[in-house]
């Protein structure tokens, strides 16, 4: 046996507090094996140690949540007697390192999250960051990840019969180093047949499900909470590789075993592998776990405890089942074709305690690993910036062609080569897919739909966390109400740099309380989520990134989609123009496109206004006025009015106001919903009840784009000449 | 009348095939488990989309290995209506029920889309329930849908009127734009675009389901 030096500790990514931790707790000097078991439960990725105490200031309860943070996945009640049960996981890291696997195993993890609970998954969307392609240095590396993550994401959720309904991609430097991969899934379940990751029965079995235990993956958690340098390219061997068609019949067979009622509790391996998993469910439980290395079915010959026990390899469940009924439960692993073996069994005495051949190896007090886990109160200062306030003057010299070049940026050009390689319909649900401001799903079980969408600005979080991060929350929000849904449940995945750098802590502190405050006001707590810190490549960090998922309820009917169906319809603003100055405009996509620059501060956010805006929407769609619905957000009002152009209606507007043109096609402020209508009485009345301003602007009409201020004509051109760069873009960026 | 859609390990078009069948058509189904020898007296069986045994090694490669295909291929001789979705195509290509292969798509990418056909032929239990020439909307998902044939099997089929649907803007590169064929019995077809998703108001088009109708309006001419 290895001894213990004070250089294995720290490749082991422990300080030597932390360790001295361990001491304390165990009574004595660790053994080799459990220092690997220590340093992967202890790890940011799996014990949220520099997060753990801001977390706690996010709203988790509200009146659809059954179940909130501390699973696998959040549970929402959806009426019917059935909930839905997501989260969002990233895969920043390994998504780097190996962008096919990185981005697979991503998806494969988050399904696992949510099948664990019982739920039969039917959606999942993707948050996706990349440096820009036409990057003068790492453009071809940035297409080539960009390429690799779509290609892995489509490979694991085709293959495994889970559609991919949408999502966001967007294009900055500070993601040359660091791409971020984040996965929203989402799966139904029955409210009476929710599972849990809880180790229950003294004496009950612990039985091993699914692909066998290999070399890979080891210590990828540990690989995620660190920045990354050099020698990480060398780290090829922690990117796990993925089987989706393992997975899929992992999914068949444990929906099928927890159908019997003869297992007790669940939980998948992901990060930290089986650590992770038998340790959190005697935590879970309040009891312990004795497992035998020996029966755990192995890929390899001759693995040591230590890999067997930090393997992340993929496709794997540990089951607590009823002692007596494991036949039933072996005989649907076998009818699937997969391993089922029962390597251990439920304890009294709260010890997680692994045995190889007989000889105790580990022997560590379930709770000391999962929740005694050291907790940072890091230091911070004010959040890093180094943008001005105050931009550079500008002014633009043709207004139309400014629209043009910004329908042919990477934020705001089509993704559809991107979303067609995803299967967005397997499981006949989707009733509205990737393109629109969310995606909407209906259950076949209840006969009601639910919303989905997936909103960041990192462009605005580093401008301001705290204001950023309340602004993705109601745009996401505004999203799901935008097709008609209730906003009423939310999940997040916070991205940031080095938590211990004071600057970046602060972004990350100022984000979680201000997604907190917006979450509490929008009444959409959060049910779980994910924290990836580290996200730096040699000392350069991302921008703060905050992702938030909403799930909303809806009645089923055809969808409210943003294009604009039909000439001769009102187009409507409802929300009002709203208000920008020289500062507000600096985080726009239009400063970003043609200006080239960031200041100043993210766009002013009234949420109580925001509030009626989406209350109006929801009950505009409700009664069937609109009969086109699309939310202003990146690029301001012209890219919301050409995007509901693109299918070939375009409309003819004439806007009020005196701000200078630039302002008031471009800037990005929120709580404003272009709607296309033939009651624009209606519409009028809806919206002065809940006290919101409305204008109408102009109406559609057939191939044409022209947009006026007071008369004078800013914006004339044909819809083709929009599409057309609009459509092409990406696919001319990627080939470089 | 009941139909039997086929479960291999891999299938995730399954479910969708049954509800389909069970409540856009408001007939019978039943599913086939792969190990299965028996189609438990169903009157048409349904290889339904996904990837069956993983699509290792090649697409439905498998899959022609599978005890229920002995079924299959014993009740297609006989005459039994035999439907292969997506996968399901591929599956009947493989074990020699239909013409021709199924490889990569020509942009070497998935592809997910709301397609238009052109229905070629209306004489078959499958398409009996369309307009000759109509064009219809049913979606494609699939990396391995691009059709092909040696020339003189492509001719054949076209002098037999075995082209049940053609692309109407080609996708994948399939030969002479084929999406579907039929047997030289015509009662079997396999085709990449899938109807089951065609077959609800709520996904968009419901073109997919004059293929369901036509099979039971097949079976019950013959049951009549």
């Amino acid at each position: 046996m290895s001894a213990i030096t004070p250089e294995l500790v720290a490749a082991h990514q422990l300080t030597a507090e932390e360790y001295e931790r361990i001491v304390r707790l165990l009574g004595r000097e660790p053994t080799y094996t459990e220092l690997g078991i220590f340093s992967v439960m202890w790890s940011e990725h799996c014990s949220y140690k520099s997060s753990r105490l801001h977390l706690k200031k996010l709203p988790t309860k509200g009146p659809y949540v059954l179940q909130g943070p501390g699973e696998n996945a959040g549970v929402i009640d959806i009426g019917g007697g059935y909930a839905a049960a997501f989260k969002i996981e990233s895969h920043n890291h390994p998504s780097f390192i190996e962008p096919f696997q990185g981005a697979a195993t991503g998806v494969g993890g988050i399904l696992r999250d949510i099948f664990t609970m019982g739920a039969r998954p039917i959606a999942v969307m993707d948050s996706l960051r990349f440096g820009p392609l036409d990057d003068p240095r790492v453009g071809p590396r940035n297409r080539r990840i960009l390429q690799g993550v779509v290609a892995g994401i489509a490979h694991y959720g085709n293959c495994f019969g889970v559609p991919t309904v949408g999502g966001e991609c967007v294009f900055e430097p500070c993601y040359n180093g660091n791409p971020l991969v984040n996965v929203f899934a989402l799966g139904i379940v029955r409210q009476d047949r929710i599972f849990y990751a809880r180790a229950c029965g003294i004496g009950n079995p612990v039985v091993y499900v699914g692909a066998k235990t290999g070399r890979d993956g080891i210590h990828g958690a540990s690989m995620a909470s660190a920045e990354f340098t050099e020698e990480s390219k060398q780290k090829r061997p922690n990117v796990q590789v993925g089987d989706p068609f393992m997975e899929k019949l992992l999914l068949e067979a444990c929906l099928e075993a927890m159908e019997t009622g003869a297992v007790v509790g669940i939980q998948d391996m992901g990060a930290a592998g089986l650590t992770c998993s038998t340790c959190e469910m005697g935590s879970r439980g309040g009891t312990g776990v004795e497992i035998e290395l020996s029966r755990v079915p192995q890929r390899e010959a001759g693995m040591t405890p230590y890999e067997i026990m930090l393997s992340e390899s993929q496709e794997r469940m540990l089951l607590v089942v009823q002692r007596g009924r494991e036949e039933e439960v072996f005989r649907i692993f076998r009818k699937w074709g997969l391993d089922a073996v029962a390597v251990g069994e439920v304890t009294g005495d709260g010890m997680l305690r692994v045995k190889h051949n007989g000889e105790v190896v580990a022997e560590i007090p379930s709770r000391a690993l999962a929740d005694e886990a050291p907790v940072y109160d890091r230091p911070r200062t004010r959040p890093f910036r180094t943008a001005p306030m105050e931009g550079p003057e500008f002014s633009s010299h043709d207004l139309t062609a400014d629209l043009i070049r910004l329908l042919a940026s990477g934020d705001l050009c089509d993704k559809r080569w991107i979303w067609e390689q995803y299967d967005y319909m397997v499981r006949t649900n989707t009733v509205l897919g990737p393109g629109a401001d969310a995606a909407i799903l209906r259950i076949k079980e209840t006969g009601n739909s639910l919303a989905m969408a997936l909103d960041g600005n990192g462009r605005y979080c580093y401008l301001d966390p705290r204001q950023g991060a309340r602004l993705a929350v109601a745009e996401c929000c505004r999203n799901v109400s935008t097709v008609g849904a209730l906003p009423v449940a939310a999940t997040n995945c916070l991205n940031f740099g080095n938590p211990e750098r004071p600057e970046i802590m602060a972004q990350l502190v100022e984000a979680i309380e201000g997604m907190g405050e917006a979450c509490a006001f929008f009444e959409t707590p959060i049910t779980g989520g994910n924290v990836s810190l580290y996200n730096e490549t040699l000392g350069e960090a991302i921008y703060p990134t905050p992702v938030v998922g909403v799930v909303g309820l809806m009645k089923t009917g055809l969808p409210v989609t943003p294009a604009f169906k039909r000439e001769g319809l009102h187009v409507m603003l409802v929300g009002g123009l709203g208000a920008c100055d020289d500062k507000r405009f600096g985080a726009t996509q239009y400063a970003k496109v043609i200006v080239r620059e960031i200041w100043g501060l993210p766009p002013l956010l009234d949420m109580d206004y925001e509030k009626r805006v989406q209350a109006a929407i929801r009950e505009i769609v409700g009664e069937g006025l609109a009969e086109s619905s699309h939310d202003v957000s990146d690029g301001g009002l012209a890219v919301a009015l050409a995007e509901c152009s693109l299918g070939g209606v375009g409309a003819e507007v004439d806007l009020p106001g005196d701000d200078r043109p630039e302002f008031v096609l471009f800037h990005e402020g929120p709580s404003r919903i272009v709607i296309s209508t033939a009651q624009p009485d209606r519409v009028e009345r809806i919206a002065a009840r809940h006290g919101v301003e409305f204008l109408r602007l102009g109406h559609t009409v057939r191939g044409a784009l022209r947009i006026r201020q007071r008369g004078r004509l800013l914006v004339d051109c044909s819809v083709e000449q929009l599409r057309r760069p609009w459509e092409s873009a990406l696919e001319e960026a990627l080939r470089g | 009348m009941k139909f039997g859609i086929v479960v291999f390990p891999g299938s995730n078009c399954d479910h969708d095939a049954w509800y389909a069948v069970t409540h856009n058509l408001g007939h019978e189904a039943e599913f086939l488990w792969h190990d299965s020898e028996s189609l438990n007296a169903v009157d048409a069986v349904i290889l339904p989309g996904g990837f069956s045994y993983g699509d290792y090694l090649r697409c439905g490669a498998i899959a022609k290995f599978s005890r229920i295909m002995r079924a299959v291929e014993r009740f297609a001789r006989e005459g039994g209506l035999v439907l292969g979705i997506c996968n399901g195509f591929q599956i009947l290509v493989e074990c020699g029920l239909l013409p021709g292969a199924l490889i990569r798509n020509r942009g070497l990418r998935f592809i997910c889309k709301q397609v238009e056909l052109r229905v070629e032929t209306i004489n078959s239990p499958f398409t009996s329930e369309f307009q000759k020439g109509q064009i219809v909307r049913i979606p494609i998902a699939h990396g391995e849908g691009c059709y092909y044939a040696d020339p003189r099997t492509l001719d054949e089929l076209e002098a037999e009127d075995r082209v049940a649907f053609r692309y109407v803007d080609n996708p994948n590169g399939s030969l002479r734009d084929i999406a579907g064929i039929l047997n030289a019995g015509r009662n079997v077809l396999g085709m990449m675009p899938h109807p089951e998703r065609a077959s609800d108001p709520l996904m968009g088009s419901t073109d997919g389901l004059l293929v369901f109708r036509s099979m039971v309006a097949a079976l019950s001419h013959a049951s009549r």
